[in-house]
């Protein structure tokens, strides 16, 4: 029965390991903004879309800066 | 009537049609023509006209020129690359996230873009020997996307975000899942021979999982329990640190001699419910500020003129640089920041957000000018009379209100029951050990502690947080964001409420208009508007957009007084608009009624025609309002303008009420203190920064607000406009709040009675304890819960009913 021993150690360092995850998402700050990941989630498909149908579009144009346009 | 493509308004006087689509002003087609050629048409997609009309004014951001003005800005700055955190209120959709972190399609410098859309800022990182952070905000106000920069950005440091109770929470969390497994042979008492070898190592797991508890997680409560002694005060905090400590110190000799399991899964259980219910209570609302003061209004930066040899140059100076005799140059549209003399130029300054005074003030060269005043005609020159922090408005924030808290002074419900509760649990407590002591002296010890433990007030200690949590969230859905939990409290109270007219109790933007005098022909009234549209006073725009514009025709001539009127002439036929004086040289028909009134007067070829008066449009439901007000309150108005409209606000209000007319900011902070002085419990409604020191001095102020985004001074709880209507059902909603709470202390009472009878009979197991103590808190969760929703389901229906 001595492995009730080891069954404890490894069930509290489980239990330590997704506590110290939880600490770090916190830090990290992923629960700050809960609601505009959720909304960039359902960007991610049309992007690559749009750039597989028209490609090379992003370096043939140039940097749109107004400056000039308003002088 | 078509809707613009781009920004979903009703095209009203031109539609540009353009690609098939029909577009309201040029404004929103160039946006429209940006996206579309950059392979951003997507944006169109995700939403239903998701854009906002951009409104650029050039020379706007010239202040970004200024070096040490963009370091204060700039969150990062090194080796070619920039960071920015902008606050853009116009973000509403998803489009706008979308287009947002798009912005490298754009503008390749741009590396990275991220939207926090509740806080509706944007986080960019940039190559800046690229593009310059003016660009990068130019390019953003093209989009319709306007960063809104004020002296407050250069002021304050990046605050660090107060994490702890989500740590602590996570903690007890934790320990209170572990502790429970590990106690769990020892409920049901097996006396299994594997399970007896083993207890010990489980015990001092429990006792190891617990250790974090009470000194990380429980020691706001000790903390809390500490400060309310020292000022003798006995809070509910103090019963639940004696809670607190009698569980771990009692369970430790426990274990520490093998006379028992202890209460560890108690304890931490007890923890991890209060700090739960700490945490329901703080409802935060990201994008608004309930702190703001006049640095979020004023500008960063302005012109400041520099004469060098008799030539003139311009240069972009910060507002804390100005000193004492500069000369500044404020364009149109532009807020002036400090005390000033007017130099040249003709100033036609709005006030409305410093006095309440809801028409722009016409001032000559030489006059004073405050600071806080919107310069609306054309571009003035001043002189600076004083710096920044000693102008007449932000003097109002050295007042003695806005450094004290008044939180302070408030007994909250809880705190004032807790006092009664802890010396009759103490008293409790004695009695039954003195009681035991004679009866049999090895089981008195263990009666104290279980008196204490067992009535240990987490139930009490709930109620409060998850109803006025509760509350606060419905109040929230119904467009009313209280700062914190006790404001709700406090509004309970409420026997007195102050409004403020303009801006509170009146809309600001529109203006109801009605015609007196001579009828006008058709033709004339043609002549009026083709005049008006040329105008860009603020009361020739409102007056311009109820006429007919049908037929407008092009005016011969045109000349514009700045703040006496205009005169425009089709066919030699001369029209005169403007102030009495303007259009009526022999002013014989003159009488004080006219000057009181707001008009523009009219007269055709010399000839006196008639005038348009301008009343405040007042607020749908304020007679109801004041109605139902007055049944359980005092009403005074506190106005900043003149008595122009006291006998039409008569009819509106009941007999009883106060009205004060020409009230200048200390006055109302001073009318607030003297009713408090007398016992008076004052809520403030306002909404300028002339109300910010009656807001601050109030029990509870609420601000109204058009736009919540934006405009909102310091203050308890910010309003939005439409839901003005509402304030009583808010008052009597958070008065059936504290019913609730009263209801939940004789709930979460008889519960204590309950462990009271086992505790006192010498009879509390550790699996009692364990099952009461959750059960307990749970269902006063669930009773508040359910109440507020019923209570809170009124509010709703009657919102859409009405």
């Amino acid at each position: 029965m001595s492995i009730i021993y080891m069954l404890l150690a490894i069930s509290v360092i489980v239990a330590l390991v997704f506590f110290a995850a939880f600490i770090f998402s916190v830090k990290s700050g992923q629960f700050d903004d809960t609601y505009t990941p959720s909304v960039r989630m359902l960007f991610e498909d049309e992007v690559i879309k749009s750039k597989s149908t028209k490609p090379n579009i992003k370096t043939t144009k140039k940097p749109i800066i107004f400056k000039d346009q308003l002088k | 009537m078509e809707n613009c493509f781009h920004c979903g308004d009703e095209c009203r006087t031109t539609v540009i049609a353009h690609d098939n689509k029909s577009f309201c002003c040029n404004g929103c087609k160039t946006v429209f023509d940006i996206l579309n050629d950059n392979d951003l048409s997507y944006y169109y997609d995700l939403e239903q006209t998701p854009g906002t009309t951009p409104f650029f004014q050039e020379g706007k951001f010239d202040f970004l020129e200024n070096e040490k003005i963009t370091a204060q800005l700039l969150e990062f700055n090194e080796q070619g690359t920039q960071v920015v955190s902008l606050l853009i209120p116009t973000i509403h959709c998803s489009s706008c996230i979308w287009v947002l972190e798009n912005l490298n399609k754009l503008n390749p410098a741009v590396k990275t873009s991220q939207v926090d859309f509740p806080k509706k800022t944007v986080r960019i990182t940039f190559s800046s020997e690229e593009l310059t952070l003016q660009n990068l905000v130019i390019l953003l106000s093209k989009l319709g996307y306007e960063p809104y920069i004020s002296l407050d950005d250069a002021t304050k440091k990046s605050s660090k975000v107060d994490r702890s109770l989500i740590y602590k929470l996570g903690v007890a969390g934790f320990a209170f899942g572990n502790i429970m497994f590990l106690s769990f042979p020892e409920y049901f008492e097996v006396n299994e021979f594997w399970l007896d070898k083993f207890k010990p190592i489980f015990r001092w797991l429990m006792f190891a999982f617990a250790l974090p508890v009470a000194f990380y997680s429980g020691r706001d409560y000790f903390v809390s329990a500490y400060k309310g002694l020292r000022s003798k005060i006995l809070n509910i905090d103090v019963p639940i640190a004696i809670g607190i400590s009698v569980l771990f110190i009692r369970s430790t000799i426990e274990i520490l001699f093998d006379l028992g399991t202890g209460f560890f899964d108690s304890m931490s259980g007890l923890v991890f419910f209060l700090l739960l219910g700490k945490f329901f209570q703080q409802k935060t609302y990201a994008f608004l500020s309930f702190e703001r003061d006049y640095k979020s209004y004023f500008p960063i930066a302005v012109t400041r003129l520099l004469k060098n040899n008799a030539s003139k140059t311009e240069e972009q100076a910060q507002v804390y640089e100005l000193k004492k005799g500069d000369r500044l140059l404020i364009r149109n549209a532009e807020l002036l920041p400090v005390d000033a003399i007017l130099i040249k130029g003709n100033a036609l300054i709005d006030y409305s957000f410093v006095t309440g005074e809801a028409e722009p003030i016409i001032k000559h060269s030489g006059e004073h000018l405050f600071a806080g005043g919107r310069q609306q005609a054309g571009s003035i020159e001043v002189e600076v009379l004083k710096p920044v922090e000693q102008s007449y408005l932000t003097q109002l924030w050295s007042n003695e209100i806005f450094s004290k808290n008044n939180q302070s002074s408030f007994q909250s419900l809880t705190d004032s029951i807790s006092k009664r509760f802890t010396i009759s649990l103490l008293l409790i407590a004695i009695i039954a050990t003195t009681v035991w002591l004679f009866i049999d002296i090895s089981i008195a010890l263990n009666v104290f502690t279980a008196v204490l433990i067992v009535a240990c007030p987490c139930a009490i200690a709930l109620a409060a947080p998850f109803t006025l949590g509760n509350l606060l969230r419905i109040f929230g859905r119904n467009k009313l964001y209280i700062k914190n939990s006790s404001v709700i409290e406090q509004m309970s109270h409420i026997d007195t409420v102050v409004f403020d007219k303009t801006g509170t109790l009146t809309t600001s933007t529109k203006n109801t208009i009605s015609y007196e005098g001579i009828t006008l022909t058709k033709e004339e009234e043609s002549l009026l508007t083709s005049t008006l549209r040329a105008s860009n006073h603020p009361l020739s725009r409102s007056l311009y957009a109820i006429l007919d514009k049908n037929n407008i025709q092009t005016l011969d001539d045109f000349k514009e007084d700045v703040g006496q009127g205009i005169t425009g002439v089709i066919n030699k036929q001369k029209i005169k608009v403007g102030s009495f004086n303007y259009v009526e040289k022999d002013a014989k028909i003159k009488n004080n009624q006219i000057q009181q009134r707001t008009a523009i007067h009219i007269s055709k070829d010399n000839k006196y025609k008639g005038c348009y008066v301008f009343y405040n449009e007042y607020r749908a439901g304020v007679k109801d309002v004041f109605n139902t007000l007055s049944k359980t309150a005092n009403i005074v108005i506190l106005s900043g303008d003149n008595e122009g409209e006291k006998e039409h606000l008569k009819t509106i209000l009941p007999k009883h009420a106060t009205l004060l007319f020409n009230q200048k900011p200390e006055d109302k902070l001073n009318y607030i203190k003297q009713q408090q002085q007398n016992g008076k419990t004052v809520l403030m409604v306002g909404d300028g920064l002339n109300d910010a020191g009656a807001l601050a001095q109030s029990n509870v102020g609420i601000s109204i607000s058009e736009n919540v985004n934006i405009f909102s001074p310091a203050c308890d709880g910010i309003l939005d406009a439409s839901k003005f209507k509402d304030i009583t059902s808010f008052l009597s909603l958070s008065r059936k709040g504290v019913t609730i709470i009263k209801y939940a202390f004789i709930f979460s009472l008889v519960y204590n009675l309950i462990g009271l009878g086992f505790a006192v009979t010498g009879h509390l197991k550790p699996v009692v304890a364990a099952i009461l103590m959750p059960l307990s808190s749970i269902s006063i969760v669930v009773f508040t819960t359910i109440a507020t929703y019923f209570s809170g389901k009124q509010l709703n229906n009657k919102t859409n009913v009405s």
